[in-house]
C-alpha cells in the first residue's frame, strides 16, 4: 500500500511538469495545427540557463538563500525561452504560414536538432548537475515520502494553470486566442492582429516550458543538452493522449501519463518476474501513445462540438 | 471629411486575381451613406471576392477603394473593423467553440468604451431576443437561422459605418430567410448602410434601394432596384421570370 501511495505522489510530479509542458504543445497545435517539436529543447534550455544562473552566482560569491538564488535562476530563464519561442515562430514558421502541412513539421524537427546541437556547444555533452542550493525536507504521509520540493513543483503548477485558464477562459485576450484558433480569417476581420495572437501563444507556452524544465533539473538534480527530446516527446504523448489543442485535455494528460508512468515503473519489475527493470519505464508513454493514436485519437478531451452547416 | 454628397464607398477600376484567376475585371461602385444595396450575379462572378477585398481578406490587382475618405485599398485585414467595415461572411463564420455572447463580444473586439459595448449587447439581445436566451450555448450548436443572427449580430456590434453582407440566405429554410431579411430591413432602418450579396436576387432587390449586376468578374448593369425588377432581361436572367 505504501508502495502505491508513494508511486501516486511520484506520478503526480512529474505529471503536473508533463502537463506545463503539454500545454504548449496543446496551445501552438490549437491555433496553427502545427506540432512544435523544438518545444522540449525551450525547455531543455531553460533548465540550463538557470543553472548556468545559479553557477554564476555562487561562483562570485553572493550570499543569498537558496530559494533566492533559484527564483533570480528562474527569472533569467524565462525570458530567454519566450524570446526563443518567439523567434521560432518568426523565422522558423511564419514564412511556412501557408506551405503544406509537411513543411513546418519537418523544419521543427529540424530546429530541435539545431537547438541541442547549440546546447552542447555551449554547455558540453555531459550531464550538469544542479546545484545543491536547495535544503530539501521530507515529508511522510501514510508511509510515502514527499520533499518540500516536490510539494513546491505541485503548487507552482497548479498556481500556473489556474492563472493560464483564467487568462484563456475569462479575459478579452484570451478570448481573442481562442477566436483565433477556431476561425483565423473571421478573428482578423474581427481587428484581432493574429500575427500576435500567435507570437505570444508561443511565448506563454514557452514561458510554462522554462518552468517545467526548470522543474525537472531541480527535482531530478540534473539537466543534459539531450533532455529535452524525450521529455518533449513524453509531454506530447500527454497532450495528445489528453486531446490535442485541449487546454484541459493536456493536464489532465501530463497527470495520467505521469502517474501510469510512475506506477509502470514500480511494478514493471514484478509484473513481468524480473526481466525488465523500471529502467524501462519509457515503455509506457510510448505504449499509452500508441495506444490512444489506434483507439481514440481524438484523446480523452478531445470531442469537438458538432460545427453545424 | 464625410459630406453627404460624397460616397461612403468609392471603388474604381477594381481589378483582382486569386490564384491566377482574373475574379474581379475591373469594376466601379458607389455606395452612399444610409443606402442598402444589393450586389447580385451567378456563381463564380466575382461576388464574394469583391466583398473579401473590400474588407481586406484578400488584395486588390488594381484599383482604388476610398472608405469614408481614406483609401483602404492596402490597410491590414485587422484594421478595417475599427474604420467602420465589417463584413459576416458567406457560411457565417461564426466562432462554434465560443459562447453567443462570446461571439457577439468578439465584434467589439477593437472598442473600448465598456459602457457603449454594454449597451450595444443589450441593443442586439433586443433585435435577436432568442441570441438572449441562448447566451450562454456555444454557438457551434445553434441552428443555421441562430448562427446567421451571431453574425448579424457579431458585426452590428463593431458599430459598422458599411456593414457587408455575403449570401444570408445560404443553406436556411424559406421560413428563417423571411425573418433574417426582415432583420436586415430593421437594421436598415437604424440607418446602417449595407452591402448586401445574394443568390435570390428577387428578395435582395426588393429589400434593396439599388443594385448592381455582376457577370464574370464585370459589373454589367447599375441600377434601382425598381427598374432592375422591372427589366426583362434582369427577369429572365436572375428572377426566374
Amino acid at each position: 500500500m505504501d508502495h502505491l501511495l508513494q508511486h501516486l505522489i511520484n506520478g503526480l510530479v512529474i505529471g503536473s511538469v508533463y502537463a506545463l509542458i503539454a500545454l504548449g504543445y496543446t496551445m501552438v497545435y490549437g491555433i496553427m495545427q502545427l506540432i512544435n517539436f523544438a518545444h522540449g529543447e525551450i525547455v531543455m534550455i531553460g533548465a540550463m540557463v538557470t543553472i548556468t544562473c545559479i553557477n554564476m552566482l555562487l561562483g562570485a560569491n553572493v550570499a543569498l538563500p537558496g530559494i533566492l538564488l533559484l527564483t533570480i535562476g528562474l527569472a533569467m530563464a524565462i525570458p530567454v525561452s519566450m524570446a526563443l519561442g518567439y523567434g521560432i515562430e518568426r523565422v522558423a514558421y511564419r514564412p511556412l504560414r501557408n506551405a503544406p502541412r509537411l513543411a513546418p513539421l519537418i523544419t521543427a524537427i529540424g530546429l530541435s536538432i539545431v537547438l541541442q546541437q547549440v546546447a552542447t556547444l555551449i554547455w558540453g555533452r555531459n550531464y550538469r548537475p544542479f546545484p545543491p542550493i536547495l535544503e530539501i525536507k521530507t515529508f511522510e504521509i501514510g508511509g510515502a515520502v514527499i520533499t518540500n520540493l516536490q510539494v513546491a513543483i505541485i503548487v507552482l503548477a497548479i498556481v500556473i494553470m489556474a492563472a493560464l485558464f483564467f487568462l484563456i477562459e475569462r479575459s478579452k485576450l484570451g478570448r481573442a486566442m481562442r477566436a483565433t484558433a477556431q476561425n483565423i480569417d473571421v478573428a482578423r476581420l474581427m481587428g484581432v492582429n493574429t500575427n500576435t495572437i500567435i507570437s505570444l501563444t508561443f511565448v506563454i507556452g514557452s514561458a510554462l516550458g522554462a518552468v517545467a524544465g526548470v522543474m525537472v533539473a531541480a527535482n531530478y538534480d540534473q539537466a543534459h543538452a539531450y533532455m529535452g527530446f524525450l521529455i518533449g516527446l513524453k509531454a506530447f504523448t500527454a497532450a495528445v493522449l489528453g486531446g490535442i489543442g485541449n487546454l484541459g485535455g493536456a493536464v489532465l494528460g501530463g497527470l495520467v501519463l505521469g502517474i501510469i508512468e510512475s506506477l509502470g515503473a514500480g511494478y514493471l519489475s514484478d509484473l513481468t518476474g524480473g526481466v525488465l527493470t523500471s529502467s524501462y519505464k519509457d515503455i509506457f508513454a510510448f505504449a499509452v501513445l500508441i495506444l490512444v493514436l489506434l483507439f481514440r485519437p481524438s484523446g480523452l478531451l478531445g470531442e469537438r462540438v458538432a460545427e453545424r452547416a | 471629411m464625410t459630406t453627404n454628397t460624397s460616397p461612403l464607398l468609392s471603388v474604381q477600376d477594381l481589378k483582382v486575381a486569386y490564384g491566377g484567376i482574373h475574379a474581379v475585371k475591373g469594376i466601379n461602385l458607389e455606395i452612399n451613406k444610409g443606402e442598402l444595396v444589393a450586389l447580385i450575379g451567378a456563381n463564380g462572378a466575382g461576388k464574394t471576392t469583391t466583398l473579401k477585398t473590400l474588407v481586406g481578406m484578400v488584395k486588390p490587382a488594381a484599383g482604388s477603394i476610398n472608405f469614408d475618405g481614406k483609401d483602404t485599398a492596402r490597410m491590414a485585414p485587422y484594421d478595417f473593423v475599427s474604420q467602420g467595415l465589417v463584413l459576416v461572411p458567406e457560411g457565417r463564420g461564426i466562432f462554434p467553440r465560443l459562447t453567443v455572447e462570446e461571439n457577439l463580444q468578439m465584434g467589439a473586439y477593437y472598442r473600448n468604451d465598456k459602457a457603449d459595448i454594454a449597451h450595444d449587447l443589450a441593443r442586439v439581445y433586443d433585435l435577436f431576443p432568442r441570441l438572449k436566451e441562448r447566451m450562454k450555448q456555444l454557438a457551434g450548436t445553434l441552428s443555421g437561422g441562430e448562427q446567421q443572427m451571431v453574425a448579424i449580430g457579431r458585426a452590428l456590434m463593431s458599430r459598422p459605418k458599411l456593414l457587408l453582407l455575403d449570401e444570408p440566405s445560404m443553406g436556411l429554410a424559406p421560413i428563417i430567410v423571411q425573418k433574417i431579411f426582415e432583420i436586415i430591413r430593421m437594421i436598415a432602418a437604424e440607418g446602417v448602410t449595407m452591402l448586401l450579396i445574394e443568390q435570390n436576387a428577387k428578395l435582395a432587390l426588393e429589400t434593396a434601394n439599388r443594385g448592381y449586376v455582376m457577370e464574370s468578374g464585370l459589373i454589367t448593369v447599375a441600377d434601382d432596384s425598381k427598374t432592375l425588377l422591372a427589366n426583362p432581361a434582369i427577369q429572365s436572367a436572375y428572377l426566374g421570370e
